[in-house]
Parts: C-alpha cells; structure tokens; sequence
C-alpha cells in the first residue's frame, strides 16, 4: 500500500508536466485546428536555457535556490515565447490559407530544424543540471517519504495551470480566445483581432511548454537534445486523451497519463510503460476520439 | 449627411459577377432596405461593406473614411457591425459572454494589464460587464445572461446576435435577413426593436424577404437583381416602379 501511495505521487509530478506540455498543442488547435509538431522542441529549449543559467552560470550559488529558479523561469518563459512567436511567424502564418496538410508538414520541418540547432549549440551528448540546487529536504507525510523537489515540481505546474484557466475563464482576451477558437469569422466581425489571438497563443503556449523543459531539467538533474521528441508525445497524447482544443482536458490527461505510466512501471514492468501509454493513445482515438471529458464540459478550449 | 457610400463596387467569383459597379449611398439615421431576388448580390455588398470579402474594383467610404481593404475587425472598431443570415452565434459560449466578445474591440487594456489584472483593467471589465447587461436588456434577453446561447429559441438567437452587434457601439447596423425564421409575434417586436435602435442614433442596414416589414420599417429601400441597383427611393415609390414590379413582385403581388 505504501509502495502504491509513493506511486501516485510520482505518477503526478510526472504527469503535472506533461499537461504543461499538453496545454500548448491544445490551445494551438483550439484557434488554428493545426498540430504544432514543434512544441516539444521548445520544451527542450526552455529546458537548454534554464541549464544556461542554472548549469553553466550556477546562478543557484550566487542567488541562492529561490531567486535563481525564479529568475531562470523568466528569462525560459520569455525566450520560448519570442521562439514561439518566431515559428509562428516563420513557418505557420505563411500557410494560413493553404493546405492544411502544408502546415503539418511545415511543424515537422521546423521541429527537425529547432532539434538541430539544438544539437549544434549545446552538443549531443546529455548535460548536467547543478545537483544541488534545491537543498534534499525530505518530509514524512502519511508515512510517505515527499522529495522538496518533487513537491516544487508538481506545485509550480499547479499554480501555472490554475493561473492559465483563470485567464482563459475570466478575462476579456481568454473570451477572445474561446470565440476565435468556436468561430474565426464571426469573432472577426464581433472586433476580435484574429491575428492577434493566434500570436497570444503561439506566445503562452511555448511559454508553458519551456516552464515544463525548466521544470524537467531541476526534476531529472539532465537534458539531452532530443528529449522533447519523447515528452512531446507522451504530451500530445495527453493532450487527445482529455480532447484535443480542451483546456482542463489537457490537465486532466496529463495528470491520468502521469499515473497510468507509473503505475505500469511498478506493476507490470519499465519496458512496457511507453507502449501502455501510446496504447491508451490509439484506444482512446478509436473509441473515444473527441477525450474522456463527457460532452458538456468537453468545450473547445 | 451620408454615413455610408460605395462607389462602383464590383465583385465576380470565379466568371460570376457577383456585384457589377454598385454605387449606393446611405443616409445617417435612416433605415434602409436591400431588397432583391435569390442571388441578387445583397449578402455580398454586405460582406464587402463589413471587409469579410474584398471588392475587385471601387470604394467604400464610411463617415469620410476609405474602408476598401480594412480588415473586418478594423471596421468594426471604425463603428460598423453585423448579424447573419444564418445565426452565428458562440453557441457553447453563455449568452453573457456572447455579447462581452462584442464588447472586446471597446477595451484598451493590453495583454500585461489582463494578466496582472491592474487596477485601471478591473474598473475597465466592470464598465464593460455593466454595458453587455444593458444591451441584453435592450433586446430583452437579461434573464437568461447565464444560459448557453445554443440553447436559446430561435428568434431569442437571432435577438442575441443583435445585441452582441450592437455592444460593438456601431455608428452602422447591418442585420442581414433579421426576421427570417421568426413567426408573426416575434416579426411584429423585431419591428419595435429595429426602430428603437435607430433611437439611439445607430443607422441601419437590412436586407429582408418579408415585403410587409420592409415597408413598414424602412426609410428608404434599394433594390438588386443580377449584382446591380436597379431601383432606390421611399418604399411607396420602390413599390410603383415598373422594373422592380417585373423583377421582383412580378406576379402582382401587393
């Protein structure tokens, strides 16, 4: 039972990521019905920028932890929002009206490409974080041994997460997001600056996206150049499991897709936990394309 | 004084003209009619006005300004607004939060100022909340603020769109096919609500196949077949012209 309960809160930490990761092909499709297949290489990016700082630089011995973290997650969400505003600009906004399928194409070319320059900057091999950057604080909560980071780790996607949807929910530019999202034309014709919207969403998304890369390289310790591939599909099929264009549907699927992993690393065996996930993948859209979420609250976005 | 004019506006699709080398002129604080057969190019002259379709040739001035070739979202912020002929509503969207998008091109707060939910954006959003309330009051739909607009009747849909039109503070209203689907009741207060609106010195615009509204409500009616003005005055006058007798009330009707 103990060994369960440790589980679980592994499964979260883990899936508290992904649904970061998840939030920015969701809210991609949501306004543009297009699969941005670059996302999990600006996952990796804010993950090499916060090894920039956090790593080479060792801010954490000049700041102390909580500065350090802090200030490294502004300079993650600002450079992956500019990266993201980028690839908007370079390889999506001169497709908008052609082919669908040109776009898709254009994503994996762009993912190839980021990938790359990735590779040519910091190198192919994995680089280090500093180890001990957060101090190995260990508490007993219910008899359960919870790492400092592990907790930091899981709160820190809470907080973003809970801030996204209340901006999605309560603010005038979230509504001009959900409008753009149900219906480009007539959000057009209501004053709604499309174009706009398309660039918030290219802006926090990657933002989201690079947080979670920062989050991933505290948590693990290493990156590599080719991380965001794995994480990039593992979050896109949490992103379909909870409905793609579904905002608390990517929370949710990252967090079910989080457990499910762990729990079929513990109990059946670590070579299957992939293949379980993408198995819950392919079932999920043949069964129940549209996610788990039931009707009603399955909105787009 | 016009508010709205085109000159020469044409537009063909594919080898079809659409409208050929309309010119049109609208007084302020009139309400006018497009009338005209199936396929007459009503719809487009209004998908060109409001910048949803651009013209191939001529101009649009609105209030003295060169409109030809805004994009749509700068017209309505210039004071231009629109319904559909079929309903466009954000059906998963509250009937609330239909008309607050309409309120979105009024707003100043920036992206930061949203996120950090300053002081000046919070006295902003209440304003705006309080307006979209009273539009739902105007077109009498208050009471159901908190409801999907999908799940609305079909004449409270159209409605809504209205208000959602209007919480864009148009200077121009253009509201195409406004009674199309309703009975007679909700006919005769669409009437009502049409001329309030023009109260509240707002033009409007509108195309409508129900002769006995036209009419009734309207200053001044154009008339369109095959993508040109064939006739324009009072409806008294529209209704005793000979061409418009032959091209669309052929069969003695009226």
């Amino acid at each position: 039972m103990a060994h369960f309960i440790e589980q679980i809160i592994y499964g979260l930490t883990v899936g508290s990521v992904y649904a970061l990761i998840a939030l920015g092909y969701t809210m991609v499709y949501g306004v543009m019905k297009l699969i941005n297949f670059a996302h999990g290489e600006l996952f990796t990016l804010g993950a090499f920028i916060g090894f920039v700082f956090l790593g080479t630089l060792s801010w954490g011995s000049y700041f102390g932890p909580a500065l350090a973290i802090g200030l490294t997650a502004i300079l993650v969400a600002g450079s992956t929002a500019l990266a993201g505003h980028f690839l908007e600009r370079v390889a999506y906004r001169p497709l908008r009206h052609s082919d669908r399928l040109a776009a898709v194409v254009s994503a994996l070319g762009a993912s190839i490409f980021l990938q790359n320059v990735i590779m040519v900057v910091w190198g192919a091999q994995y680089r280090a974080f500093n180890a001990s950057l957060l101090p190995t604080v260990v508490w007993r909560i219910f008899g359960q041994s919870v790492s400092l980071v592990r907790l930091f780790v899981f709160l820190t996607a809470v907080i973003i997460m809970l801030s996204l949807y209340l901006f999605i929910n309560r603010t005038r530019l979230g509504l001009a997001i959900r409008a753009a999202a149900i219906d480009q034309g007539a959000a057009r014709l209501m004053g709604v600056d499309v174009s706009r919207v398309i660039a918030l969403v290219f802006v926090i998304g990657p933002a989201l996206g690079g947080l979670a890369g920062l989050l991933v390289g505290i948590y693990y310790g290493q990156i590599n150049f080719n991380m965001g591939q794995m994480y990039g599909l593992k979050a896109f099929t949490a992103a379909v499991i909870g409905g793609i264009g579904n905002i608390p549907g990517a929370m949710l699927g990252g967090l079910l897709l989080g457990l499910l992993e762990t729990l079929a690393d513990a109990y059946v065996s670590g070579a299957w936990k992939d293949a379980l996930a993408f198995v819950a993948l392919i079932s999920i859209l043949i069964f129940r394309p549209t996610g788990i979420l039931p009707e009603r609250v399955a909105e787009k976005l | 004084m016009l508010i709205l004019s085109l000159a020469g506006v044409t537009k063909t699709f594919g080898g079809l003209v659409a409208v050929a080398g309309v010119s049109l002129g609208v007084e302020r604080g009139q309400i006018v009619g497009l009338i005209g057969p199936n396929g007459a190019g009503k719809t487009t002259v209004f998908n060109i006005i409001t910048g949803a379709v651009k013209p191939d040739d001529g101009h649009i001035f609105f209030s003295g300004r060169n409109l030809t070739g805004l994009r749509p979202h700068r017209i309505v912020a210039l004071g231009i607004a629109r319904t559909f002929q079929t309903i466009r509503l954000f059906p998963r969207l509250t009937v609330l939060d239909n008309v607050l998008s309409g309120c979105h091109c009024r707003l100043n707060s920036g992206v930061m100022a949203s996120l950090l939910r300053l002081p000046s954006q919070r006295l902003e959003e209440r304003l705006v909340l309080q307006r979209a309330m009273s539009e739902l009051e105007f077109v009498g739909l208050a009471e159901v603020w908190s409801s999907p607009a999908g799940s609305l009747a079909y004449g409270d849909q159209r409605r809504l769109e209205i208000a959602r039109a209007l919480a864009t503070e148009p200077k121009l209203l253009i509201l195409d096919e406004p009674a199309g689907g309703m009975n007679e009741q909700e006919t005769a207060n669409l009437m009502g609500l049409v001329a309030r609106i023009r109260d509240r010195d707002i033009t409007v615009m509108l195309i409508e196949h129900d002769m006995g509204f036209v009419m009734r409500v309207c200053h001044r009616v154009l008339v369109m077949e095959n993508g040109s003005l064939i006739a324009q005055g009072t409806p008294r006058e529209v209704r005793s012209d000979p061409r418009v007798i032959e091209a669309y009330l052929g069969q003695g009707e009226d």
